[in-house]
């Protein structure tokens, strides 16, 4: 005879906050469209337990130039499209990307200095090239950051861009030009709860409103401390949906980054058998990274290849119409 | 309700027999009220204390076993939701699905290539848990060569998938002297799977398409005498999967609710429009205790193995590997020194990178409380002073005829101060990546061992 089972239902007391990604012509950008990343009430895709409005935003990292040592897997993908930052872009959209996330390098592809006049040429072409919303990030080290982004903030102004790397020890000029020039920032910190929620009190203590604020609390590939970042972005969650205004922002992390400098993903020779068939591998790898991580409650993820992005977001579709 | 330690320790017969394998009557008393272990351990226990403890010493998920010649995979007892809370204990058995229609030859070669398969990560040996055949034939003597052929490739654990109990009988038969799962018994034929994994002593996996219907089907199973019970909740979607195996782990956990406190099967590949991998993916990280998978293809396996390992590692637990000075490819007094952290990931990534250079080196492992090089600078723990007391501690600075140390990339930062931290020594900066030592070897050393 069946029993009438009661499904335990969690009533939270807080939600993920919404931030606007791009902006179109009635906002003051040229966008085509906007993304709107978190707004979750519930844990990652538990529809019963709250409302889910938006699906997590698969982004494509896109260079200024031709990266110099990607995986072989990657530019056979892309091919020529990589030499141009637009058609790489545009390739991307095509792909099914919702976000460009457009990162600037050190050197230009003749191998000089990068600098704030081609920071902002790049950004404009592929503004020009694609209606999706745009993030860009430096290059990682705190000048060059700042004399590039700087450019970049002022160039895009009112396009809602997302502007990073914001790090505890590099956030506040980045900050300043997000706030002046109407962007969003991504405030980045390394795989610790109390640290991602500090530099997000910090950035917001600058006067920038906390629905322009998404944090990126670091993950670690598939075999290279995936474990630590994902059960970081539970507690961070966890926190969130229980109140924790400081932690209510909504999340992005870099899987296609992390896995396609783990050796499993980027080479072919020299590896064990067992590792099996390599591109095959190398896509599982990116995929199942993006994928655990969406589980742990990824607002956005940032990928490389375009079969992982397809793969994702197939099960991305799978988790949202799960009623 | 749950009782207490001290509670338990009461019915308990308090003679520290110690038969259960726990020191004291105490210490089991708190197993039990940890719910992690079971009453059965004690030989002594009265009649009228079973009955009185069985209710709360039961674990909330209970723990089930597939054995096979030794090999056993345990599934349950489980206590936590979040990996965070504590750490999730039981993985998940990985097995591959073997149709009794392949023939006796295509049987042999899929699974001795899949038996055969072992992968190595960090250390650790990693391969397939057992196999899942299944009577797509629907003929039981068709069956049963299939479960003697599997057998004869294989000595693993096995799950019986049979449409029938008629069928699963003849299964069951060419499993004997193993216990193997039985797949599954549903509304329609419970009372003889039953029968048939009663009088095999083997675990029955249920199948429901409600959970009403599912918890109602395991009440009647158990008072047939079947306790060892595995759920298939017919979830073969992203969203349903996620959503049903979390509610019956919410359940089990939460509410206590008996007849859903068993572990779960999953079936990553049974729905339309799902890949297979990246569905199994989530069943590893959400709640599955069993899975059975279609495709035996070490390109899937090795991430979903190593994932596997990642999610239940003990978040309390850094792994780590014991820090001093390690020898690689027989080095000598000209050989690089190179230092990294202690964390077990970092370690196997470096030596493993060296190792296939074909260099020889000395690596130095720091103590940095197992974190990672970026983690553990961040934290304190991998600092210009803690280097420069590893390098004089385990006595490199004896081992080799240079004063050179290559540093992680990462902490680049670091090098100004460990140069003062080590006076005389030239501190070489060496890349981010450990997938890039090979050449930075060949051209960054390779160029000093040119020079001299």
């Amino acid at each position: 005879m069946p029993i009438t089972v009661e499904i335990p239902k969690e009533k939270w007391a807080g939600k993920v906050r919404e931030v606007v990604l791009g902006a179109t012509a009635a906002d003051g950008g040229t966008r085509a469209k906007t993304v709107v990343v978190g707004g979750e009430a519930t844990l990652p895709f538990l529809h019963f337990d709250g409302a889910i409005p938006h699906p997590p935003a698969l982004a494509i990292e896109v260079r200024d130039r031709r990266p110099d040592d990607w995986s072989p897997l990657v530019y056979e993908a892309w091919g020529e499209a990589m030499n141009d930052p637009a058609e790489w872009a545009k390739a991307a959209e095509k792909a099914g990307a919702d976000l460009i996330v457009l990162t600037l390098s050190l050197t230009t592809a003749d191998r000089k200095p990068n600098t704030p006049e081609n920071a902002k040429a790049v950004v404009r072409k592929v503004l020009n090239a694609t209606g999706l919303p745009l993030a860009v990030f430096g290059p990682g080290q705190a000048e060059k950051d700042n004399e590039l982004i700087v450019p970049v903030a002022e160039e895009a102004k009112g396009e809602k861009l997302l502007l990073g790397v914001c790090e505890d020890k590099n956030y506040r000029t980045i900050v300043a030009t997000a706030m002046a020039n109407g962007h969003n920032v991504s405030s980045k910190t390394p795989m610790d709860v109390n640290l991602a929620k500090q530099l997000v009190i910090l950035i917001h203590d600058m006067g920038m409103p906390l629905d322009r604020i998404i944090m990126d609390p670091t993950t670690g590939a598939l075999a290279y401390g995936i474990e630590y970042g994902y059960s970081v972005m539970e507690r961070l969650r966890l926190a969130a949906l229980q109140g924790d205004s400081m932690t209510q922002q909504p999340m992005i992390v870099t899987p296609g980054e992390e896995t396609w400098k783990a050796k499993e993903s980027k080479v072919g020779e020299g590896v064990p058998e067992t590792w099996g068939d390599w591109k095959r591998r190398a896509i599982n790898w990116e995929t199942l990274t993006a994928a655990s991580l969406i589980h742990a409650g990824a607002d956005a993820v940032v990928l490389r290849h375009p079969e992982t992005l397809a793969r994702v977001k197939a099960m991305v579709n799978g988790l949202m119409s799960a009623n | 309700m749950a009782l207490t330690g001290l509670q338990i320790y009461k019915l308990l017969p308090q003679t520290n027999c110690k038969e259960c394998g726990h020191p004291t009557c105490l210490a089991f008393a708190m197993k039990l009220a940890a719910k992690q272990a079971e009453l059965a351990l004690c030989p002594y226990v009265t009649e009228s204390a079973k009955a009185q403890l069985d209710a709360a010493s039961a674990p909330p998920i209970r723990l089930v076993a597939v054995s096979c010649n030794g090999s056993k995979v345990e599934a349950g007892n489980e206590t936590v939701l979040f990996r965070h809370e504590k750490t999730f204990y039981h993985k998940p058995g990985l097995f591959i699905r073997v149709e009794d229609t392949l023939g006796a030859e295509g049987i042999k070669t899929k699974v001795s290539e899949a038996d055969s398969y072992l992968v190595d990560y960090v250390g650790i040996k990693l391969g397939v848990d057992g196999f899942a055949v299944e009577a797509v034939s629907g003929d039981g003597a068709k069956f049963a060569e299939a479960v003697g052929a599997v057998r004869a490739a294989s000595k693993k654990p096995l799950i019986l998938i049979a449409p029938t109990p008629e069928v699963m009988a003849e299964g069951v038969k060419a499993a004997s002297g193993t216990q193997p799962l039985l797949c599954a018994a549903d509304e329609s034929n419970w009372q003889k799977m039953a029968e048939i994994a009663k009088s095999a002593k083997a675990p029955l996996a249920v199948k429901a398409e409600s959970l009403d219907k599912l918890a109602g089907l395991t009440e009647e199973i158990k008072k047939a005498g079947v306790e060892d019970i595995v759920l298939d909740p017919l979830a073969y979607g992203y969203g349903d999967s996620l959503k049903t195996l979390t509610q019956i782990r919410r359940l089990a956990l939460k509410k206590n609710f008996r007849a859903l406190g068993y572990p779960i099967i999953a079936f990553p590949s049974n729905g339309a429009g799902v890949d297979e991998t990246v569905l199994a993916a989530q069943h590893i990280a959400k709640y599955a205790g069993f899975i059975v998978l279609n495709t035996f293809d070490p390109a899937t396996l090795y991430p979903l193995l190593v994932l596997r390992q990642n999610i239940y590692t003990d978040p309390q637990k850094p792994i780590q590997v014991q820090p001093g000075l390690y020898e690689i490819n027989s080095p000598t007094a000209d050989s690089p020194l190179m230092v990294t952290t202690n964390f077990s990931i970092t370690y196997f990534a470096v030596n493993n990178e060296v190792e296939g250079s074909g260099w020889p080196a000395w690596l130095l492992v720091a103590d940095a409380e197992g974190m990672s090089v970026l983690t553990a600078w961040a934290a304190g723990k991998f600092d210009a002073d803690r280097i420069a007391k590893a390098v004089k501690s385990t006595g490199a600075e004896g081992k080799i005829n240079h004063k050179r140390l290559i540093l992680p990339g990462q902490v680049a930062v670091l090098s100004g101060e460990l140069e003062e931290s080590l006076a005389g020594w030239e501190i070489m900066v060496g890349p981010k990546e450990a997938v890039d030592i090979p050449n930075y070897l060949k051209v960054m050393w390779g160029e000093k061992a040119g020079s001299r």
